[in-house]
């Protein structure tokens, strides 16, 4: 009998009361899809580069996403953004600005001179690479990385492809092309530029190389047939496109009319204005709504002047002067004609009708599949000849850089495995140039958050050059961030469905049931304890708390 | 502003913690190291809001005082459910007497410190709606009035609910508890009657007198903060949901205590020497129905056409609350433009 003064019973914890048996559920840590990884056609997890980013650490933020996008300062230029699209913060204010963020990222890279080291031990094998574009480049990464020899040959004297030769300047500075394109030479590709490619098979052979990825491009402007007279300038976008970033652009006149709705239309419209065009007018038959070209280069190519003509078709062509006949959309939204005519004054037609892949290097190989001017690829992007692959505009999907640079990761993955022998093995999700690196998961949407949580805020917005003095200069019109601005940016992301330890679950818990394991080592329920109230998973701002029932 | 400004860091100043915040800026509650004043093993119903508050306010307690502080409880849940005997769940010097007296008790305490030149270790006093709106008031507005070193702490779930769900001086109008059914030409709890303690409290003029909820971490931990910087008598009400009593949903707790507050039912302040000082401003204004139909024990209200005017006179509670506290902010609200960016 020593027990203090006044005090004559024991003491006894309640650690004794296992409270963990009243459960009929248990709260589980999960990691969904966020949407915006999930809509990245280059397959970027862009939830935790940007996870990364909020804390200052740009570069372990920018070799994240270098293991899937090798070109981030780039993409941070001329992606159209899905991730963005797919965000969903913009159901609270606005959409996280993460291309700029990514932009941000690609600059400090190239500012600081990082670099991704190859550690992959040499595989001995040897792959060729047909195009030097965003595809072709991407591969060409990707292929290194896993320890292969990689010969990028293309008939350029440089390489870039379409984002040298078809994006304008003011859209993608040549000297961040040229670094970030350096940086992947650098990690000991071979570049045969200048060196088209017409007999595949024969190449392969003499360079003794165990696989090919195919990624031409489709360069070869498509044609209409227009009644033309003798004097009238007609003229393909590719090719005004090409001219100009060669220096060399063509007389174009003072009125240019731009035939056809896509992204391609925009850039020849909006290039035909800095190469001194006092109007540019888009004649495309059908209506703003079915236009394939992108809300932002159709608001850019606005502010700068280009004028739109819907419902338009080019009947003829004079010299000076266009014939235009008027559409109208029937039931089935197909443009047909309705025999009202009009003169729209033009010293030069620039046609923007869509590209063709040019496919003359295939002759003679065997086993290839071509339907609708594109080849046809398996899921792991190999044509039907065994170890030639191809991707990029070659093949069919969406024509844009992110996509062909999503195609270069995958068909590196499907090469490395079919060099490897192990053909087959699962390759991520079905989007086309999806993520390999993706298990398939539940997508984490917006009714899965709790926003109470997010502080209000909205976009920073980019600085934009003035549009009056963007018409005169191949400058790039879209300014950065700044530190500050993007590291703001970074932190409106919602982390949608991946924890980023923000402790409601520990606190909220009404019997400390939940285990905080330290920075960067998440938390963990104790079972014994946990009642399975779900409170945690209520509070969980991301939603990355599932309520699984228990068997009992 | 009650709680300091955190600049915007993905969340803000409303998750319990956060990685990229100082340690010093961080909440109580996001420490590995916290009190865990009342720990595991208790026996509150899955789901309590009492047991939560308690851990939020004591552990808060603990750290302002350098964990030299004394507990007083009162009966009822927050007793019965951590101090069945041979265990107890407190982690900190923790003492029970009766139902109606721990204000007393807690003032003996406080005298018994003072008499031994004890002045670093501090006293809480802590009691249900019960055991402080009605069994223990006179206790309590003495303790107030001798302006004893006591810092006491009511959690009100709005109803003995300990014994099965009776109605108190806290229960608000038109709820149902056992003792006010949803029967009659007044179904519920009736208008007019009960009482506001925290502005009882302001009436006695003692230094610090505040309001707070479980959704309000660090409004909640300011305020325990704030009120250790005063010697002398100090209160602070904790709205604190009661799944049972209520009849709400499993994981719903800190969502109604959200929108006690956002509706402008339970308004949030904080008061000194019986003047307002502050109040915490609604963010995402929710009219009184969207926290009626989470519970139960106001589904009479949903069920029957005399049912609307009882919402709208509810709402007419909430309304004036709004103004009287000033709960909506008029001027523009601050923007992101103005909080500054690291």
């Amino acid at each position: 009998m020593d027990k203090p003064f006044a005090i004559t019973l024991d003491v006894g914890s309640s650690l004794a009361n296992k409270t963990g048996a009243w459960r009929t559920e248990r709260p589980v840590y999960v990691d969904l899809m966020p949407p915006c990884n999930h809509a990245c056609p280059a397959g970027e997890n862009i939830q935790q580069w940007l996870y990364r980013a909020e804390d200052g650490s740009y570069e372990p933020a920018w070799r994240q996403i270098m293991q899937d996008n090798p070109l981030p300062a780039t993409m941070g230029r001329v992606c159209y953004r899905p991730c963005e699209t797919a965000c969903n913060r913009a159901q609270l204010d606005a959409a996280v600005g993460i291309n700029s963020v990514e932009r941000f990222l690609g600059d400090e890279a190239i500012r600081h001179g990082w670099t991704v080291p190859v550690t992959a031990a040499a595989s001995g094998k040897r792959v060729l690479v047909v195009g030097a574009g965003p595809s072709g480049l991407s591969a060409a990464y990707h292929l290194r990385l896993l320890g292969h020899e990689v010969t990028l040959r293309d008939s350029a004297p440089v390489a870039g492809g379409m984002m040298r030769f078809g994006i304008p300047a003011y859209r993608l500075p040549r000297q961040t092309l040229d670094a970030e394109v350096d940086r992947i030479l650098a990690m000991g590709v071979t570049l045969d530029a200048g060196r088209p490619v017409t007999d595949l098979l024969g190449e392969m052979r003499d360079g003794g190389f165990d696989a090919a990825f195919l990624a031409v491009g489709a360069q070869r402007g498509k044609r209409a047939y227009i009644p033309a007279g003798d004097s009238a300038k007609i003229l393909d976008a590719v090719a005004l496109l090409h001219a100009t970033a060669d220096a060399e652009p063509p007389q174009l006149g003072r009125r240019v009319a731009v035939y056809g709705g896509g992204d391609t239309a925009m850039d020849a419209a909006r290039t035909a204005r800095r190469l001194g065009a006092t109007d540019a007018v888009i004649v495309y038959r059908r209506t703003r709504e079915r236009m394939p070209a992108h809300d932002v280069e159709v608001e850019e190519a606005t502010e700068e002047g280009v004028r739109m003509m819907w419902l338009s078709t080019i009947a003829r062509a004079d010299e000076g002067k266009l014939t235009i006949e008027r559409m109208m959309l029937d039931e089935s939204g197909f443009p047909q004609p309705t025999g009202e005519f009009e003169e729209l004054e033009a010293d030069s037609v620039v046609l923007a009708l869509g590209q063709e892949a040019e496919l003359s290097l295939l002759d003679g190989v065997d086993g290839i599949t071509v339907a609708d001017g594109v080849v046809q690829v398996g899921p792991d992007l190999m044509t039907g000849h065994p170890g030639i692959f191809a991707g990029g505009d070659m093949i069919p999907a969406d024509r844009t850089v992110t996509v062909a640079i999503g195609h270069g990761k995958k068909a590196a993955r499907g090469i490395d495995a079919w060099l490897r022998g192990d053909r087959g093995g699962g390759t991520g999700r079905a989007a086309d140039g999806g993520a390999a690196s993706h298990a398939p998961q539940r997508l984490a949407d917006f009714d899965r958050l709790n926003s109470w949580y997010y502080s209000d805020a909205p976009a920073t917005v980019r600085p934009q050059l003035d549009a009056a003095r963007r018409i005169s200069t191949f400058d790039e019109i879209t300014g950065g961030l700044d530190e500050s601005t993007a590291l703001f940016e970074a932190r409106r992301c919602l982390s949608c469905g991946n924890c980023f330890e923000c402790d409601n679950c520990y606190g909220v818990c009404p019997d400390n049931a939940v285990i905080k394991l330290g920075a960067g080592q998440r938390y963990e329920i104790d079972l014994d304890y946990c009642k399975g109230c779900g409170i945690c998973a209520s509070e969980c701002p991301c939603g990355a708390i599932d309520m699984v029932t228990e068997r009992i | 502003m009650p709680v300091q400004p955190v600049k915007f860091y993905q969340v803000g100043s409303f998750a319990v913690g956060n990685r990229l915040l100082a340690d010093d800026d961080r909440s109580v509650q996001s420490e590995p190291g916290r009190a865990n004043s009342l720990t595991c093993g208790h026996r509150a119903c899955q789901r309590c809001g009492e047991a939560l508050g308690a851990r939020y306010a004591l552990d808060a307690a603990m750290r302002a005082t350098s964990r030299q502080m004394v507990a007083v409880n009162a009966t009822g849940c927050l007793e019965v459910f951590s101090t069945p005997y041979p265990e107890t769940s407190w982690q900190i010097p923790w003492i029970h007497s009766l139902f109606g007296n721990a204000p007393a008790v807690a003032t003996g305490v406080a005298a018994a410190l003072r008499a031994k030149g004890r002045s670093d270790v501090r006293v809480v006093g802590q009691a249900g709606d019960g055991g402080t709106v009605d069994i223990g008031m006179a206790c309590l507005s003495g303790m107030f009035e001798r302006n004893d070193d006591v810092l006491f702490i009511c959690y009100d779930n709005e109803a003995y609910m300990n014994t099965g769900v009776q109605r108190s001086g806290a229960t608000p109008p038109a709820a149902r508890t056992a003792t006010t059914p949803a029967v009659g030409p007044e179904p519920g709890n009736r208008f007019g009657q009960g009482k506001n303690v925290p502005l009882i409290a302001m009436a006695h003029e003692i230094p610090y007198v505040a309001t707070a909820t479980v959704a309000g971490l660090r409004d909640l931990e300011y305020k325990v903060r704030r009120a250790m910087e005063f010697r002398g008598a100090r209160y602070l009400h904790v709205l604190v949901p009661c799944p049972l009593g209520w009849g709400s949903a499993a994981g719903d707790t800190i969502k109604i205590a959200r929108l006690a507050e956002q509706t402008g039912l339970f308004p949030v302040f904080e008061a000194e020497a019986g003047e307002l000082v502050s109040a915490t401003k609604i963010r995402k204004k929710a009219p009184v129905e969207d926290y009626l139909r989470l519970q139960t024990r106001y589904a009479h209200l949903f069920k029957s056409p005399e049912g609307a005017a009882t919402i709208a006179r509810l709402q007419r509670i909430a309304d004036r609350n709004i103004a009287r506290f000033g709960l909506l902010d008029t001027d523009a609200a601050p923007g992101p433009a103005a909080e500054e960016t690291p």
